[in-house]
């Protein structure tokens, strides 16, 4: 029999196949993509915020320090934080095995 | 039915003439469409324009190809383009012109019945310009009775607003004047 | 009280959209729908309309617009034609699968090339599979009616579909005629105020129009399939509806004199009145011919056909198209496909007219209705022929 790899009927697909339900990309686990993590400077750092600005996945939050730290349950290791950061205080890290 | 063919050229308002005499009729109670030679609008090129009254609903769409009644705006018109192309044995053409009824059949070949006036003389006078569109209904009333005056006016009135006086006097200046030849 | 008046049809359609209370009607003018459009600007700019007119930069746009409005929940309206609703075309899949039920009333034209502003049905038989319930008016007073049963039906929530009207231009858009305009009140009692399932709204927030993996597309598209199909009850109804209220029946296919007819006409559009006369004439001759008349065109009637046409022993099907490379055209295909190998159908036979402005006259009919009857005798070599092309 051909497989049917369908995840949803067409009698019980959302009307219009709108999402119903908002902000459920939070249930979307990205951090298991990555294969680099970044690792902040404290010395370095200015806390101007741009890594927590450019993060494509609104993986980075401020601590009570002020310091920015990125989540890695979303953290999907793409390296922009890294790139953006004025004060080269990020450095991208291999993930190890 | 009364099928009539309206000539005039491209600005001359023979567009809202065929519209006018429709919206009358309609007033009346009668079915009528008017509907002009679709294309691009050219001031000064040949133009036609088509108009149906009827005592019943009106079934066709097509051009009108026989008509009763063919009003021609322009007095150069008649040499151009074959103003009686299709008429019905006891059509009538009605012209725009100063010639006489005897000229008029030697210059165009016309053998139909025909209907006269100088709609350009009345409208340069009545208007101050040779814009015969409205001048010419006048003639068409009085040749062929299609519409009442009163529903025509009431027409004019409310596609002119306060230039509508003087059209109507053009208007019936032409009436008067117009020379029906059998 | 109703009012009977002498007016272009492009007016009426537009006084039927403003009697409507379109909220949003974003549009880029093109002929022949131009006069709708102009008027509408009109209507909105003097207050007559409390309405938003978008003046956009081109169809796209227009669409776009439309789908953005529909989707935060106001009666949207708009209107194109020919290579504007081909401009309109990436975004015209969109509001049928994201059920926004928007009104379009698309005046018909030819496509270029060469260069046509002329009435056929090229354009809309070129969207034919985007997803819109597709209705055809005859004459004004239908463009006026199937105008306001479109905003009816659209927003009804069994059917939530945006709805195409095509009305033929030139030989409806531009024709002053007889038309009854109803009154106010009459046309509030007959479409309630939009009230969308869901909407666009910030302290609700959805998302609309996301990504379809191939685990979801198919049944997407077989859901907006069923959505159509099954909304042919909502139009069959809200047309009934249409005549308690207004007085005038529409029925998904109409007959004229078939009774008893052998040959039958098969007409979309305005030609319909001229195919009319037509019959008329041939039956004052003693030849039985009818007249079968497709009103709605997507969802296609595939029962109410078969029930009007189906005593027939031949069709003779009118296209307004001619698809280049095609076994014939799309009406015709249609009919093959609705009485294929059904035992006692009638024979078919497709003919391709009017395109381009080209004038569908009475004389046409007749001589299409004799062609169907020598083909009836000898099957034709070829699926369908072009009515009235010259040689030489």
């Amino acid at each position: 029999m051909a497989v049917n790899d369908a995840i949803v009927g067409w009698k019980t697909i959302t009307w219009g196949c709108h999402v119903l339900e908002p902000g459920n990309s939070a249930e979307f686990r990205t951090g298991d993509w990555r294969s680099q993590r970044p690792v902040v400077d404290k010395e370095k750092c200015i806390k101007c915020g741009m890594c927590w600005i450019f993060c494509p996945d609104m993986a980075y939050s401020q601590d009570d320090e002020g310091y920015y730290e990125a989540d890695m349950e979303y953290c999907k290791g793409c390296g922009i934080c890294a790139h953006e950061c004025p004060k080269d205080a990020i450095t991208m890290v291999a993930e190890e095995g | 039915m009364k099928e009539v063919r309206l000539h005039g050229r491209g600005g001359q308002g023979g567009v809202t003439s065929a519209e006018l005499v429709a919206i009358a009729a309609i007033d009346e109670g009668k079915y009528a469409q008017a509907f002009p030679s679709f294309g691009p609008e050219r001031r000064g090129a040949p133009v036609a324009a088509f108009i149906r009254v009827s005592d019943e609903k009106i079934r066709t769409r097509e051009k009108v190809y026989t008509p009763d009644i063919v009003l021609v705006l322009d007095p150069a018109l008649p040499s151009l383009v074959d103003v009686a192309a299709g008429l019905r044995d006891d059509g009538i053409v009605i012209l725009n012109t100063h010639l006489t009824e005897a000229e008029v059949r030697k210059e165009f070949g016309l053998k139909c019945k025909l209907a006269m006036v100088d709609a350009t003389k009345i409208a340069i006078e009545v208007l101050g310009l040779p814009i015969t569109n409205t001048t010419m209904l006048g003639a068409l009333l009085k040749a062929t009775g299609i519409v009442s005056q009163s529903h025509l006016e009431e027409a004019l009135d409310r596609r002119f607003g306060r230039i509508a006086e003087k059209n109507k006097k053009a208007l019936q200046r032409a009436f008067d004047e117009t020379v029906v030849a059998a | 009280m109703a009012r009977r008046v002498g007016v272009e049809v492009s007016i009426a359609i537009a006084e039927a959209v403003k009697l409507a209370k379109a909220e949003v009607i974003p549009a880029y003018p093109i002929t022949p729908q131009t006069h709708i459009v102009e008027h509408l600007s009109e209507i909105v700019a003097n207050g007559e309309l409390d309405a938003e007119f978008i003046p956009v930069e081109s169809e796209h746009a227009a669409m776009s617009a439309c789908c953005g409005s529909s989707a935060a929940g106001a009666r949207t309206f708009t209107s194109s034609s020919s290579q504007g609703l081909s401009l309109m075309s990436e975004v015209l899949y969109i509001p049928p699968a994201m059920r926004l039920p928007i009104v379009n009333v698309v005046a018909n034209r030819a496509m270029s090339a060469p260069i046509s502003i002329w009435n056929d049905h090229q354009d809309i038989m070129v969207q034919r599979d985007t997803g819109w319930i597709q209705t055809f008016a005859e004459n004004g007073q239908e463009a006026v009616d199937l105008t306001l049963h479109a905003f009816r039906v659209a927003e009804d929530r069994r059917v939530s579909l945006p709805i195409i009207v095509n009305i033929d231009g030139f030989t409806l858009s531009h024709v002053i005629e007889p038309i009854e305009l109803p009154d106010q009140e009459a046309v509030d009692a007959y479409i309630p105020p939009f009230k969308p399932r869901y909407k666009l709204d910030p302290r609700k927030p959805i998302s609309m129009g996301p990504v379809g993996i191939p685990e979801v597309y198919t049944e997407a598209k077989v859901a907006q399939d069923n959505i159509i199909k099954n909304s042919k009850k909502v139009i069959v109804k809200a047309w009934k509806e249409f005549a308690e209220q207004f007085g005038r029946e529409y029925n998904p296919v109409e007959t004229y004199r078939t009774d008893d007819a052998e040959i039958m006409l098969v007409t979309m559009g305005s030609i319909s009145e001229t195919a009319m006369t037509a019959v008329d004439k041939m039956r004052d001759a003693g030849q039985k011919v009818g007249l079968v008349r497709i009103r709605l065109w997507r969802p296609f009637p595939g029962p109410e056909f078969r029930k009007a046409a189906g005593k027939a022993k031949v069709l003779a099907v009118i296209d307004r198209t001619l698809p280049p490379g095609a076994l014939c055209g799309p009406v015709g295909a249609e009919l093959r496909s609705l009485f294929y190998k059904i035992p006692g159908s009638p024979k078919i036979f497709s003919f391709v007219a009017g395109l381009g402005g080209r004038d569908v006259t009475v004389a046409r009919f007749e001589e299409i209705v004799e062609k169907a009857k020598k083909y009836a005798k000898k099957r034709p070599k070829e699926l369908y022929e072009v009515i009235g092309v010259r040689e030489k």
